[in-house]
């Protein structure tokens, strides 16, 4: 029978929880890197026992970790991580020039095809890539390097590169995205970008259709259909048939369309997911109530997922790497909260079970379906 | 003989225990101590001063024989109890945050 691993990042260490496919029962191990915040965990399609985690602190920077066995043990790496060349400035807050300087790596993307090799999203945004197992990381600049970078200026969370998809057949395509300045795409194997934000409407930017300047908070990717992209922003969820030429709103009857995470469905295309959160505001579910919602046609019709998920009295936040997918069928649907709970469904969403309720807040949540 | 006394969260993640012995080659300084720690536990590289300007990261503090040297010169000499290992070298992570 098929195994799942969940990879968990939470602000105090990472967590690795696994079940057979029935998901019924699951064994916790961890915390690993007690005590450093865990951005992101994720594991290699080429070869599932070999991990990647961003290990990171205020006290201490960052750390980066890997691991050979699926989890169990782990090394530390390579952890240099310096902007090629002249690193210049972007927009702080109030509008001044502030220089790029290196924070953290928000997320990390391993290769579908080889092992060693790893993108990293980092903040001040940037994009890094290893091909050595974690050894050694090389900027690719052309991002941070775009002519629009000056202008770029930090969301709350800081200007960070969080989000990178990769094409599943064509290795030039890749796709990122950028608080608080886009989404980008490169058809050169990420020498250069371009932005990728028409019929993006932002009303708290000067010009609501700029080029740049929108605060994607998620792109998804189903792989059989590469040139559709769903995103959550932070108001809007938006969907592109054309790799990013034109994006429309698919909000729909969604109770708030403010929100972080969002996945597809690993066998139905039209199958999406996302979170509402009541606002930028509030940082936490409408109504009291944690709802999943799930749309089978695409966008615009959306329905609350709600058996076993508390529905009164619940203040979470569900961040953007916080949710997953795994390839079993039925699916089965991951997310993890502020509060520390992880919820998972088997059933593609129809009903859902906290399998674990006492984590430090939830930042990242990872599948691997093994068999 | 130097010895170092690490914070918690970097004696875990250079597996090590509550004190460490470091042979340092020349005067012994808190840069030649970071580079000979650096050296002996890579792990530790980036967590104590920054890989790139070598300055003792924000929240990281050098005390020994009571006296706090993070704001001294990483070339001053450290005084004699620490170069003969009579005293620890303390890395402190600052008292703060969450």
């Amino acid at each position: 029978m098929s195994t799942v691993r969940l990879l968990v990042g939470t602000r105090k260490g990472a967590f690795v929880l696994t079940a057979d496919g029935k998901r019924e029962r699951w064994e916790v191990e961890g915390p690993h890197f007690a005590g450093w915040e865990v951005y992101h965990m994720n594991a290699s399609p080429a070869d599932p026992d070999r991990l990647y985690a961003s290990q990171s602190s205020g006290w201490f920077g960052q750390v980066m970790q890997r691991s050979d066995d699926g989890g169990k043990t782990w090394d530390a790496v390579g952890n240099e991580f310096h902007y090629e060349g002249e690193a210049g400035t972007h927009t702080w807050y109030d509008g001044s020039p502030h220089p790029w300087v290196f924070a953290r790596v928000w997320h990390l993307e391993p290769s579908l095809s080889d092992p060693d090799t790893v993108y990293a999203g980092v903040e001040d945004a940037a994009l890094f890539r290893t091909v050595d197992g974690g050894k050694s990381w090389q900027e690719l600049p052309g991002v941070r390097t775009h002519a629009t970078g000056p202008s770029w200026a930090p969301g709350a969370g800081g200007l960070c590169l969080h989000t990178i998809v990769l094409h599943p057949n064509n290795p030039e395509r890749i796709f990122i995205a950028i608080s608080a300045a886009g989404a980008f795409r490169s058809d050169d194997a990420g020498e250069t970008w371009r932005p990728i934000n028409r019929g993006l409407h932002s009303e708290g930017i000067p010009d609501p259709k700029a080029e740049v300047g929108h605060c994607v908070h998620r792109l998804a990717m189903h792989p059989s259909r590469p040139d559709v992209l769903f995103m959550q922003k932070h108001w809007d969820v938006m969907r592109t048939d054309d790799a990013g030429e034109s994006w429309h709103e698919i909000s729909g009857n969604l109770p708030t369309d403010f929100g972080f995470a969002i996945d597809t469905h690993a066998h139905e295309p039209e199958t999406i997911y996302v979170v509402p959160i009541k606002s930028d505001q509030h940082h936490f579910v409408p109504d009291g109530k944690l709802r999943v919602y799930r749309s089978r046609t695409g966008g615009n019709e959306w329905e609350a997922l709600t058996k076993g998920l508390p529905q009164g009295d619940c203040y979470v936040n569900v961040l953007r790497d916080a949710m997953a997918v795994d390839s079993l069928d039925s699916c089965g649907i991951y997310f993890g909260t502020s509060g520390g709970q992880v919820y998972a469904s088997a059933d593609a969403g129809d009903s859902w079970n906290a399998i674990v309720h006492d984590l430090p807040p939830v930042v990242s949540v990872e599948v691997q379906t093994l068999p | 003989m130097i010895r170092v006394v690490l914070p918690g969260n970097l004696r875990t993640l250079a597996r090590v225990g509550s004190v460490l012995e470091l042979e340092v080659v020349g005067p012994a300084t808190q840069r030649s101590v970071i580079d000979a720690l650096e050296a002996a536990y890579p792990a530790l590289r980036g967590t104590i001063r920054d890989q790139v300007t070598k300055r003792r990261r924000p929240m990281i503090r050098f005390f020994a024989c009571e006296e706090n040297l993070s704001d001294e010169s990483p070339d001053e000499p450290l005084p004699e109890a620490v170069a003969t290992g009579a005293e620890p070298f303390l890395v402190i992570g600052a008292m703060a945050g969450g």
